[in-house]
């Protein structure tokens, strides 16, 4: 349990500051704390295959395209002066609007969870965690789901080039 | 040990911050992170059900959800250096021209 609330909180911890960061670089970093955490949560779940995944395709390529991007942009930060002016809820419109429905969601889900009372102490029943059943499964019940992702994935690939392409042509608007 | 609840109450937690993020912040690469955030809870939630369950099928959406993170990561960040290069903005206030 202190394990939970150490990595829980590392996780809840890290995500505020990625929205509360002016800087995005340092979003990014402490995003890839927040996965880190998330993947010790996934330990504890026994899913050491997701834990994994989770460290090597999501921190290690997805972030790192994230902070390509924002060196390669040369970000720059948003508005300061208008941010150290308002308070978030005292901002007009749709970031008000955000903020209590953030809030009244979280407040919402937590009272809902507590009410269920689903018992304490842990998971019954066995955990599936070995990587070779994962892979009997991905390749057998989900293996047309496994072929049409990498058509996403290709698709996804065409379009990621296609959209960041500088086109030289004289007249061209893209 | 932690009870399936504390996973949820934890997963609907990121999830309102990501949301929370989508809405306050003014750039799109943070909104981008924000999405992630959201996503990432959702597969906490995945895991969590698929053990308690005691089924497979948790993890394996899971493992779908990161593919299609990554589509949208590449995809998304191509058009905000696409977006990048029309405005030298980051911030969504400046592209308005489908606004009515």
């Amino acid at each position: 349990m202190t394990v939970f609330y150490l990595f829980a909180s590392i996780a809840v911890g890290a995500s505020l500051l990625v929205i509360a960061q002016r800087n995005p670089v340092y979003s990014v970093l402490l995003l890839i704390a927040s996965f880190g955490a998330l993947s010790g949560l996934y330990i504890l779940l026994d899913a050491p295959f997701v834990a994994v995944i989770q460290i090597v395709v999501y921190a290690g390529a997805i972030m790192v395209l994230f902070l390509f991007v924002v060196m390669l942009l040369n970000a720059p930060q948003e508005d300061t002066e208008f941010d150290a002016r308002t308070h978030p809820l005292l901002r007009p419109g749709p970031m008000k609007f955000g903020a209590l429905l953030a809030a009244a969601f979280t407040g919402e889900l937590i009272w809902a969870l507590t009410r269920a009372g689903g018992g304490s102490g842990g998971f019954a029943g066995g955990a599936v965690s070995s990587v070779e059943a994962l892979g009997r499964i991905l390749f057998t019940d989900y293996a047309f789901a496994f072929e049409v992702t990498s058509v996403l994935i290709l698709v996804a690939m065409v379009g990621a080039v296609l959209l960041a392409r500088r086109d030289d042509r004289p007249g061209s608007r893209f | 040990m932690p009870s399936l609840n504390d996973y949820l109450i934890l997963a609907a937690i990121l999830f309102a911050i990501g949301t929370a993020g989508v809405f306050l912040r003014r750039n799109l690469i943070t909104i981008l992170l924000s999405i992630e955030i959201m996503l990432n809870a959702v597969n906490l939630t995945f895991v969590a059900f698929g053990r308690a369950l005691g089924s497979a099928d948790g993890q394996i959406i899971v493992f779908f959800v990161m593919t299609v993170a990554a589509a949208e990561a590449a995809v998304g960040l191509a058009i905000v250096i696409s977006l990048f290069r029309h405005r030298e903005s980051l911030n969504p206030e400046t592209f308005t021209l489908l606004k009515w």
